[in-house]
């Protein structure tokens, strides 16, 4: 399957080299290029450097009508933008942003875009470890299907 | 009217003034404290040094009971957050974004966000305005004082119905294309030209007068001493 990852951090490109050495098609696009540095030497697939959140940068990339669109910037804000753009715009299969703010995690995934919490993903990890429960908030939210649900 | 306006820049903060000169009830987020401090200097308590952005702060600020929410930082991923958050979260009626990159618009109004903003979009429109389609346009400089130069064929032009072998084109000048709704077709001499025809041409500048004269007509100057 095709795959576009927005933003080239630690866990972008972990997930990159992981897809491509599954056999996947991989296009990794990062506003920096010195982020490709986390890429190892044997990385066959798409390195683009460029805006996650301009439709543009994202045809140009091959965004359009990709199997998984992954984005995992630094920004809450760009993450939900350029999730949005690839659903709403160029109708990829899946699409799902990294949300760190708990409140905006829930409002987006209400609106029919699949999130990923660190906030409530780590302190559950915490308090699992120390035996203490956890917050009760899903730290993967997926969306309530609407426009996009297969038929 | 309650307006809660997101980002102190430039705009937020003139948006703000003129709001509250109006009588408007006017609430101000701003991320950055020092920007913030600066502003209740000048404006007085009206303003949450929070950003705007995160759901929590944003309820804080009394956006559930916001007539208006106003997004106009100057980064449109936040805007649209801001817009979508208020719409959706806290059930605001009319929701404003400021978008910088026009290719946006059509995104933010599919999203939900009622009033767009685009000052880019604007100093397009009036730019151009500005240029005069009657006129012949350089496209390009190449060496030797050559350019390529395009005429739009307006109604009144006189090169409507001739064909190029019937116009005075002056030496060393070439018409050589013609696109016509939108496709590009090689012009022959005998090629009758239309209203409408973008017409290129190959010369150099001295050309310039007698291939205006020619294909858009003689200038309004020329037609008083005439």
């Amino acid at each position: 399957m095709k795959v576009v990852i927005v933003g080239c951090g630690r866990v972008g490109a972990g997930l990159a080299e992981a897809f491509d050495n599954g056999g996947h098609e991989v296009v990794v696009i990062d506003l920096s290029t010195r982020a490709f540095d986390r890429l190892s030497d044997e990385f066959k697939g798409q390195a683009v450097r460029g805006d996650g959140t301009d439709e543009d940068v994202l045809r140009r990339s091959g965004a359009e009508g990709c199997d998984v669109f992954l984005a995992l910037t630094e920004g809450d804000n760009r993450n939900v933008m350029a999730a949005q753009v690839a659903m709403e715009k160029l109708s990829v299969g899946k699409a799902m942003a990294k949300i760190n703010d708990p409140v905006r995690a829930a409002a987006y995934a209400d609106l029919g875009i699949a999130t990923v919490c660190r906030t409530t993903m780590l302190t559950d990890a915490i308090l699992g470890f120390l035996d203490l429960g956890d917050t009760g908030m899903p730290s993967v939210i997926a969306p309530v299907p609407h426009v996009h649900a297969e038929a | 009217m309650f307006v809660l306006v997101v980002g102190g820049g430039k705009v937020g903060y003139y948006l703000t003034k003129e709001l509250i000169e109006n009588g408007h009830e006017v609430v101000l987020m701003e991320k950055d404290r020092t920007r913030a401090a600066q502003i209740v200097d000048e404006l007085g308590s009206i303003v949450v040094a929070q950003d705007g952005c995160e759901g929590k702060y944003l309820g804080e600020a009394g956006s559930n009971r916001a007539d208006i929410v106003a997004a106009v930082t100057g980064d449109d991923e936040d805007n649209l957050v801001i817009c979508q958050m208020a719409k959706h979260h806290f059930d605001v009626p009319r929701t404003i974004a400021r978008v910088n990159n026009p290719k946006n618009e059509d995104l933010f109004r599919h999203l939900g966000v009622d009033e767009i903003i685009s000052p880019t979009r604007m100093a397009l429109g009036s730019i151009e305005q500005d240029i005069p389609i009657h006129e012949l346009l350089h496209l390009a400089t190449l060496e030797n004082d050559l350019e390529i130069i395009e005429a739009q064929l307006q109604p009144d032009s006189p090169a409507v119905g001739k064909t190029p072998s019937q116009l005075a084109i002056p030496e060393g000048c070439s018409l050589f294309a013609v696109v016509r709704d939108g496709v590009a077709i090689s012009l022959r001499p005998d090629t009758p030209l239309r209203e409408g025809d973008k017409v290129l041409a190959i010369g150099n500048a001295d050309c310039e007068i007698a291939l205006h004269d020619q294909l858009i007509g003689a200038s309004v100057e020329d037609a008083a001493t005439a």
